[in-house]
This record gives C-alpha cells, sequence and structure tokens, in this order.
C-alpha cells in the first residue's frame, strides 16, 4: 500500500500538471476559432453526448501549418537558433567548468555560487538589462566609442546575435553544471596515468578528460537546447523582425491574433518536435546512471 | 637464497639504475623526504615500506615525474631526471586506484601507451596480445574495466604498466584493493613477472609481509628518512632500531642496561629482583648504557621448568593465549607487571596444549637469540 501511494504521488502529479493541460491543448487544436468566450468552438456540452463533440474536432489546424510557410520556416529557424546557441554554449561553458573543476577545494563553493547567483534575480530584469547594454545608447557602445575602438556605435540589439548573447548568458549556468559534476568526479590519477604512458598534457585532455566528461556534455546540451527551442521571452525583447522563432510566432497566434486553435496546433507540433530530443536526453542518463553502477 | 646469488648493492663497482643524492622535497611547511640518499639497481625488487604518511609514497611520485624534489638530485641510469616531464620518462606506474580507463576495454587501456609511440598496428596488436598472456586475461580482452573484477582489474594495470616495458616500473600499493587470499596469489605472479621481463620493481606499500615476500631489498622509512635498508632476512633478524624491530613482524622489547662481559657479550641489568640477561651483540656498548633487547617472539622458548641450559630465563604466568592456528602467541606476564611474547607452533592438536590460562611457566632464549639495540 505504501509502495502505491510512493508511486501514486508522481504519476497524479504528471497527470494533473502535464496530461490533462496537454489534453486540453490537444483538444483546443482540433478546434475551430470563434468569436466567443472562450474563442472556439465545439464547446462540450452533456445534453448533446460525447460524439456529436467529437464530431465537431477535426485537424484543420494541422493542415494549415503545412500551407502557410510562415510556421515551418519559424520551426526550422527555431532550431537553427536553439542549434548555434548549444554550440557557443558549450563553447562558453565547458572552460568554465574546466576551471572549477581545476581550482582549489576551498574556492570550488564560492565559484559554484556565482554560476548559480544570476537565478536570484528575474530572468525577464536580466534579458531587459542586456537590452540597456547592447542598445545603440548602451553601455557597451559607450565603452567602445569611449576607448576609441569604434567610431559608430554598433547596432547589436534587436539583431539575432542579441539573441544569441542573451541565450549564451541566460543558459549558461545549464551548461556548466553538469559538466562541472562530469569533470568533479574525474579521478586525477586517470590523467596522471595518460601522462605516465606517453601522453603530452593535451593528448591526455583530449583521449581521457574529454570523452569521460562526454554524459556531462551531453546534458548540457540537452538542458540548454531543449528549452531554447522553445524560447520566447529573449527572441521578443532582444530580437528583431528578422528573428523568426517558433515561440514567438506562438505568442503571437495566442495574444494578437487571438487564435487559440492555430496556436495550440503549434504547441502540439513543437512538444512533438521536443520529444525526440527528450527521449535521447533521458536515454543518455540511464546509460550514464548504469555505467557508474 | 636469492641475496647469495644477486647482490649488486654489495658489489662497490656496480651501477645502480637509479640514485637519489642528498633529495628534500618540502611541501610548504611540511618535509616529506629529508636529505634522503639511496641506491637501487638494475633488476631489483625494491620495497618502500613505511606507515602512511613517511614520505614512500613522495618519493614513487618524483621517479614518475609527478613531483619535482626541492633539492638534491634523482638520477635514472646517471642521468639528471629533473628536467624530463612524466610522459617522456622511461618510468611507468601502477597506481594505487589502478587508474583504468573507464572509457576504454582491456585491450584499449593496455595498448594506450604503445599507441602514443607512433607504432605500427602489428607491432602494437603483438605486444597486446603478449602482455595479456602474460597477465593470462585473453578472454577479457574486449570487456571495460568495470564488467571485470577486482584481481583481474590489478592485472590489466600491471599489463598496462608493463607494456612499453619500462627500465623501471612503480607500484603504488598495488594490492592494498584485494583480499587476502588473492593477494598472496598476486604476490607470487609478481615476483614471478618480474623474473621473466628483467624490469627493475620499485613497491610501496605498508604491509611489511608483502614487502618482505616480494622484495630483494626493503628500505623501511618513518618521517621523510631511511630507517634502514637490506634484504628482508636482515631487516628482520639483524634491525639497526627499535623502530625497525617493532615495524616488522612481533617483538618484544626489553630495556636495559648494558654491562660489557668479554669479546663480544653483554649483561642487561632490566627490572629489581630479575637475575641480569645475557647476549651477545656486534655493536659496542660502554658500561652503564642503556640499551634494547629486541627478540622475537618465535626465538623464545616456553616450558614448565626451567631449562638446565638457558643462557636466559625468567619465570611468568600466562596471562593470554592468542591462537593463530598454526602459531599459538602466549602473553606471558613477569613478577614486575611487564609482558612477553613467545610463540610455539601448534605441532600437537589444541585439546593437548601444553599450558593454559595462569599457568606458571619459564621463558628461555639464547644469548644470541636478541638483538641489542642502542635506540
Amino acid at each position: 500500500m505504501r509502495r502505491f501511494l510512493l508511486i501514486a504521488i508522481p504519476y497524479a502529479w504528471l497527470l494533473v500538471l502535464f496530461l490533462v493541460p496537454f489534453a486540453i491543448v490537444l483538444k483546443i487544436s482540433l478546434s475551430d476559432a470563434a468569436i466567443a468566450r472562450p474563442p472556439y468552438f465545439p464547446q462540450f456540452d452533456w445534453a448533446e453526448g460525447i460524439m456529436a463533440f467529437v464530431r465537431e474536432l477535426d485537424f484543420e489546424n494541422f493542415i494549415f501549418l503545412t500551407e502557410d510557410d510562415l510556421y515551418w520556416k519559424a520551426y526550422l529557424s527555431s532550431l537553427k537558433i536553439a542549434l548555434t546557441a548549444t554550440v557557443l554554449t558549450l563553447v562558453a561553458g565547458y572552460p568554465i567548468a574546466y576551471a572549477m573543476a581545476r581550482a582549489p577545494e576551498e574556492w570550488r563553493p564560492t565559484l559554484m555560487m556565482l554560476v548559480i547567483l544570476p537565478f536570484w534575480t528575474s530572468f525577464l530584469i536580466r534579458v531587459y538589462a542586456w537590452m540597456g547594454i547592447l542598445s545603440n545608447e548602451g553601455y557597451l557602445n559607450q565603452i567602445l566609442l569611449w576607448t576609441g575602438i569604434i567610431s559608430e556605435p554598433l547596432t547589436i540589439l534587436n539583431t539575432n546575435t542579441a539573441v544569441y548573447i542573451g541565450i549564451v548568458y541566460t543558459y549558461l549556468p545549464f551548461m556548466i553544471l553538469p559538466i562541472y559534476s562530469a569533470l568533479d568526479r574525474l579521478d586525477g590519477s586517470l590523467i596522471e596515468a595518460a601522462e605516465d604512458l606517453g601522453c603530452s598534457r593535451a593528448q591526455a585532455f583530449w583521449l581521457v578528460t574529454i570523452p569521460l566528461s562526454r554524459p556531462g556534455i551531453i546534458a548540457g546540451c540537452f538542458l540548454v537546447f531543449i528549452p531554447v527551442l522553445g524560447e520566447f521571452v529573449i527572441p521578443s525583447l532582444l530580437g528583431g523582425s528578422g528573428t523568426l522563432m517558433i515561440g514567438k510566432v506562438l505568442w503571437e497566434e495566442f495574444f494578437s491574433n487571438r487564435d487559440w486553435p492555430v496556436a495550440s496546433a503549434v504547441a502540439v507540433v513543437l512538444l512533438l518536435i521536443l520529444v525526440v530530443p527528450i527521449v535521447l536526453f533521458q536515454r543518455n542518463q540511464q546509460k550514464q546512471a548504469e555505467a557508474e553502477k | 637464497m636469492q641475496s647469495s646469488t644477486f647482490a649488486p648493492w654489495e658489489d662497490p663497482d656496480a651501477k645502480p639504475l637509479i640514485r637519489f643524492k642528498n633529495v628534500t622535497k618540502r611541501f610548504g611547511e611540511f618535509t616529506a623526504i629529508d636529505n634522503l640518499t639511496l641506491d637501487i639497481f638494475e633488476r631489483e625488487f625494491f620495497a618502500l615500506l613505511g606507515p602512511s604518511g613517511c614520505g614512500k609514497t613522495t618519493m614513487m611520485r618524483m621517479l614518475a615525474g609527478f613531483e619535482t624534489a626541492t633539492e638534491g638530485v634523482i638520477e635514472l641510469a646517471g642521468q639528471d631526471i629533473a628536467p624530463v616531464p612524466p610522459n617522456k620518462r622511461a618510468v611507468n606506474m601502477m597506481f594505487q586506484s589502478y587508474a583504468l580507463f573507464p572509457h576504454l576495454s582491456v585491450w584499449d587501456n593496455i595498448a594506450f601507451g604503445l599507441r602514443r609511440d607512433s607504432k605500427s598496428k602489428d607491432e602494437i596488436k603483438a605486444r597486446v596480445e603478449e602482455m595479456l598472456r602474460l597477465v593470462r586475461l585473453e578472454k577479457f580482452a574486449h570487456r571495460k574495466p568495470h564488467q571485470i573484477s577486482g584481481g583481474q582489474r590489478q592485472r590489466v594495470a600491471l599489463a598496462r604498466s608493463l607494456a612499453k616495458a619500462p627500465k623501471l616500473l612503480l607500484l603504488d600499493e598495488p594490492l592494498g584493493a584485494l583480499d587476502k587470499k588473492l593477494r598472496q596469489d598476486t604476490q607470487f605472479e609478481l615476483m614471478d613477472i618480474q623474473e621473466k621481463t628483467g624490469t627493475t620493481f620499485v613497491i610501496v606499500t605498508h604491509d611489511q609481509e608483502e614487502a618482505m615476500t616480494v622484495a630483494s631489498r626493503v628500505a623501511v622509512m618513518d618521517q621523510g628518512q631511511l630507517m634502514q635498508v637490506a634484504t628482508p632476512d636482515r631487516i628482520y633478524e639483524t634491525p639497526n632500531s627499535v623502530y625497525v624491530a617493532d615495524f616488522i613482524g612481533d617483538v618484544n622489547i626489553i630495556e636495559g642496561r648494558a654491562t660489557p662481559e668479554g669479546e663480544d657479550g653483554y649483561h642487561i641489568d632490566w627490572a629489581e629482583g630479575q637475575p641480569a640477561l645475557t647476549a651477545k651483540s656486534s655493536a659496542k656498548f660502554d658500561k652503564g648504557q642503556k640499551c634494547h633487547l629486541a627478540i622475537r617472539p618465535e626465538k623464545v622458548a616456553i616450558s614448565a621448568e626451567r631449562p638446565a641450559d638457558a643462557a636466559n630465563a625468567v619465570q611468568g604466568r600466562v596471562h593470554d593465549i592468542a591462537y593463530l592456528g598454526n602459531l599459538s602467541t602466549y602473553y606471558v606476564e613477569l613478577a614486575d607487571g611487564s609482558i612477553i611474547k613467545a610463540q610455539t607452533s601448534n605441532t600437537r592438536r589444541i585439546s593437548r596444549r601444553s599450558f593454559t590460562w595462569e599457568d606458571t611457566v619459564w621463558l628461555s632464549w639464547t644469548a644470541t637469540a636478541g638483538v641489542l639495540l642502542a635506540n
């Protein structure tokens, strides 16, 4: 009985907070837009029964997604931005994680704190702060103009560059922490053994450190890639009209167009796209857990 | 037996493979190695023995190249090795944790060092297979380290460190993680492999039995200094200090004052109301000088009556008996309360044991049984 309760709690959690909302979204995506409240049709009516209700549902909105090239372009563009941003975050995060793992024992808690510290402020405020830094009259341009490196202010805000800066900044801790944890567990005598057997420092890094931190790298990449794919706040605040991301499209469908059914269809397709990396991520975690047994 | 055929340390013309010359190593304030001088010869199986923190691992890490000496010179085959990085030394190390690469198979672990030397594929293959045969792991070549047992992992580590045919192999507590039975088997296997390959082995251990079993010479260390360097039998039979006598095996230490008698004999007054002990010693003691008589328990005989011809005999009461199966150690309490251990082999069934608790017994030993030590 206790066992059952223990298992039941997480499942109930999943049911109420994931499956039920998903079912509602799925249902809306199969409905038609209507000028009503809520803005879609059909509504379930006990008097007419379930069959009449189901008969009204169709895949119209999904077909519409394939007809208008805005959507698949937005999906592709999101994939491209998410992939590029993940690589950039990895390039920035790995050296930081490596330096943290190599730092003297007594410094590590402080360094860890510094990585986590930004989470203590609102994410929105931090993105707004970047607007202040990157705008034409922002701090970055002021410093560059003052030091004489440039003579004209750079246009960074409202470009894809600003989006990448925002994503790398925001998601860096998600990359650093799993890599750090993998590097931290790495037995230092393995590096010594590699050197003892004839490796230079650089060879030992490529042949031992990188392969052994791979689970951390993979975990970090998924932790960045998955949320960035559907990211809305960063592209809408830092990106320009040229920044096409599915999260932004979704937001516009819901709030500007008030076309809930199409917006729901966009969300369902996004979820289906995300299932692939999420399953891969789970597999990686499982494999890692098995290897550690 | 080995010392009569192989003893380069007794040959003044022999060139040592490794030479520590006045080596000191400090970590901040702490002195790990204190002005140490030592020669190790080719084909030796040399054991560094001491309690943890005595500096034995530091010595090994200096040989491997992971630490550099603060002062002094370490030579390998006549060359100062200080400027040579670890990956360029003809020295390989077997790590205490084995340090096998978890992402590589047994085969690839052994091949790891060979691949760094830009050898041809066939050469590498032949050498890896030779090593696998040497440690009898042919069947496990394609397993990962976590899929084999502790003893097998230990053999992979050994094969990997031997694969490059180093001039010198360092073994850092190589058998520490194995259980006793497996450890004993592996000790003989190690000696066998050392003989077969002719490599010089330096082993670090805190297990004195292990050092005695495998080594041609043993260095007993304490607080960064060498206490004694000698063959296992000399370390055991003629320790040069109370520290070494006490560290290696079981020993009775009797403190007293020496009085010379005859050419190399001494009387030792050691307790009120007890007859003086007699001992022979090649070391010289002055009249009234403080001394320690170290006697191994197995050299002390135990009997019900006072043996007529014994050079030394004391009477006591059996305080405790440690039954070890093949041996029994009797803890005999003397009149003054001190305890002397006597060991006998259990050649008869335990039910027919001659002495039991609280029995009054005589302990006796010859004049040459013990070693007289100044400190």
